[in-house]
């Protein structure tokens, strides 16, 4: 893959953190990572890993009690954690954008599609109205909704909830961003309409060269969609690289179980696999390795410290004292 | 549309003559105006006479069937005290207690969404606590108190307001107004906010609680995520949702505005309706009494009606439907 020497988007070592009453949770720790134009990242992890929350700090969207204590943000160079509130405005939804995962609930009951896309496109160019109206149909043209013109007028509540999510998409293609951050967009949809979305993103951002976070928990939409992979769990990536490798030989345990945990025909008949226990909770995390309590690989020296991230392989990152397919020793 | 409204119309006529039944029966029932009406020194001829040119003399469901008969007419009676059509009685006064509740209203609106939406932007904040600890003691004053301690205040110890009366007035479009005239708004300010205070704490309550649930919505953070201006999220975002239910209920606050503005004219000596009613119960003039209480009755659910309309322009998502009501 061609990969220019700059990435558009690179977070390095983020930390955000929510100071409840209950304590510290460390909702991302210290997470890197670095998306190049017209690249797709798949960010996978189970809910409470917390990527989400990594994506709501790109944007410096996180809401009190949460705060990003540490790490950098670059978009195209600027660190973003630093940039002011009217600096992070004028990115927002202009060189940055962001799809949530919750089509139903996006866009705001009580205003006109119309009225919601031509905001969004005055917030950041100084374009007269009929402009900025004539942008947002031909946006809702391009994310394939039928009579884009009649559509505008509609409210939200006139439309399903694929269509609804495409006009978020829409929303978020406006201004033609370099990076689009899309929490899980597809996972409250119908299969048949998600695998027609996640084509029509694939196609639009390569036709744009618009890099692309795609945060899930399905391994199969990473599979058929993203260029590259990071796998979080409670906060940290614990394995990133080329999706195929990650994907055919993953090598950390977590990885691998939730690879196994996937129905296959393959399978029929056998038990599902499944990692067993749950998320720990981000205010009381075991020591040393945050997976070793569900981990079918840990030893006694898990608990000791946490594992330092390395480098199997080229394009590969792991955090893991034992990793899958290694001699024990 | 135009099926519900002509349904909404119909239902309202009939809340109309079952209210007109009850009203008559219930007038009925207490004292009798006569004793009031004539003299302890007239002779019982006289008093025959009176009674008969009344009308008192004929049996309930005669009396019952003429009322109803000249209220449909528009002829609610005429006033025992003061010898003219009740009806035009009450439209006289009425302008004055409309101006009164109206400007209450705006009042309330305006001070109670801009304090409710400030209190639910920053609940923690000592000023949004601040707000809401005074509107408890919005809720809790009595009026009348309120309405004699800014009396005290503002007209005996100050002497910066008129104590009570209209003041000022000049016709707009031949209704009486005191709107216009310095005079007669220094007259309006203190009644209007007496009658303002309780339901501005009530609109500061519904903003903010309105306020901290939209605030917390995903819209919300997506139209941040668009790069709106904050002004622009909360001016427009967050507050077109919080109205929805403040202008349900303020609808119908500003019905018992109107109707039971009563105590307040009464202690500002305001010449609305209200003080007109105790006047004329007083005086047992049951003619005024029922046209009052029919053109509350009319004011309700004329109010209702707007606020149902008005929900549909402001909720994209109710539909006035042929069925429902």
């Amino acid at each position: 893959m061609a990969r220019t020497a700059e990435p558009l988007l690179r977070v390095e070592q983020l930390e955000t953190q929510f100071f409840t009453r209950a304590g510290v949770a460390r909702a991302v720790d210290g997470v890197s990572f670095e998306v190049a134009r017209g690249e797709v990242l798949g960010l996978v992890g189970e809910s409470g890993s917390g990527k989400s929350v990594t994506g709501f700090s790109i944007l410096g969207l996180v809401d009190p009690p949460g705060r990003i204590v540490g790490g950098r943000v670059l978009l195209e160079g600027e660190n973003l954690v630093d940039a002011g509130e009217r600096r992070l405005r004028a990115l927002r939804g202009n060189r940055i954008a962001m799809i949530f995962q919750d089509p139903m609930m996006t866009l705001n009951p009580v205003l006109r599609i119309d009225t919601q896309m031509i905001e969004a496109v005055r917030a950041h160019h100084g374009v007269d109205r009929a402009e900025a109206r004539r942008r947002a149909r031909d946006a809702l043209g391009r994310v394939g909704i039928p009579a884009p013109e009649e559509r505008l007028s509609a409210y939200p509540h006139q439309f399903s909830g694929g269509m609804r999510q495409r006009v978020a998409i829409a929303i978020a293609l406006l201004n033609e961003p370099a990076v689009i951050i899309a929490d899980e967009p597809t996972t409250a949809l119908d299969v048949t309409i998600q695998a027609q979305i996640l084509y029509e993103m694939q196609k639009l951002c390569g036709e744009s060269g618009t890099a692309l976070v795609w945060i899930t928990h399905d391994l199969a939409v990473v599979s058929g969609l993203a260029d590259r992979v990071c796998v979080m769990y409670a906060g940290r990536i614990v394995e990133s690289g080329p999706v195929d490798a990650v994907l055919d030989r993953p090598r950390h345990p977590y990885t691998a179980g939730l690879i196994g945990s996937v129905p296959s025909r393959n399978r029929r008949g056998v038990p599902l696999a499944q990692i067993p226990g749950m998320t720990p909770s981000l205010l009381a995390l075991p020591g040393g390795c945050a997976f070793r309590t569900r981990c079918p690989n840990a030893e006694a020296d898990c608990a000791a410290e946490p594992p330092a991230e390395r480098r199997p392989e080229a394009g590969r990152t792991l955090r893991c004292h034992h990793p899958v397919g290694e001699a024990v020793s | 549309m135009l099926v519900y409204l002509i349904r909404r119309l119909g239902q309202s006529a009939l809340v109309l003559v079952v209210m007109a039944v009850l009203v008559f029966i219930g007038i009925y029932a207490i004292g009798n105006p006569v004793d009031v009406l004539i003299s302890p020194e007239a002779d019982l001829a006289e008093q025959q006479a009176t009674i008969a040119r009344l009308g008192l003399d004929r049996p309930l469901w005669e009396q019952l069937w003429l009322f109803l008969v000249n209220a449909v007419q528009g002829d609610l009676g005429r006033s025992f005290v003061h010898g003219v059509p009740a009806l035009r009685l009450i439209l006289e006064r009425l302008p004055a207690t409309l101006e009164l509740a109206l400007v209450a209203l705006v009042v309330a609106l305006s001070v109670g969404v801009f304090l409710g939406l400030w209190a639910g932007l920053k609940p923690d904040a000592l000023l949004g606590r601040s707000i809401m600890t005074g509107s408890i003691l919005g809720f809790s004053l009595p009026n009348f108190w309120l309405g004699l301690m800014l009396i005290l205040v503002f007209a005996v110890l100050l002497q910066w307001l008129p104590a009570g009366g209209r003041g000022e007035t000049v016709d707009l479009l031949g209704i009486r107004t005191s709107l216009f005239t310095l005079d007669g708004l220094s007259h309006l300010l203190l009644p209007a906010i007496t009658l303002a205070l309780y339901k501005t704490s009530l609109v500061i309550r519904l903003a903010r609680a309105g306020t901290r649930e939209v605030v917390l919505q995903d819209y919300v953070k997506f139209a941040r995520a668009k790069g709106l201006s904050p002004s622009r999220v909360i001016y427009v975002h967050v507050l077109k949702n919080i109205m929805i239910p403040v202008v349900t209920v303020v609808g119908l606050e500003l019905g018992s505005m109107i109707a039971f503005a009563v105590v307040t004219e009464t202690v500002f000596a305001w010449p609305g309706i209200g003080k007109l009613l105790i006047d004329s119960i007083v005086n047992l003039d049951r003619p005024v009494v029922v046209a009052y209480l029919m053109m509350t009755v009319f004011i309700f659910i004329l109010i209702n009606l707007a606020v149902d309309l008005l929900y549909s322009l402001l909720d994209p998502r109710v539909r006035l439907s042929e069925a429902g009501a």
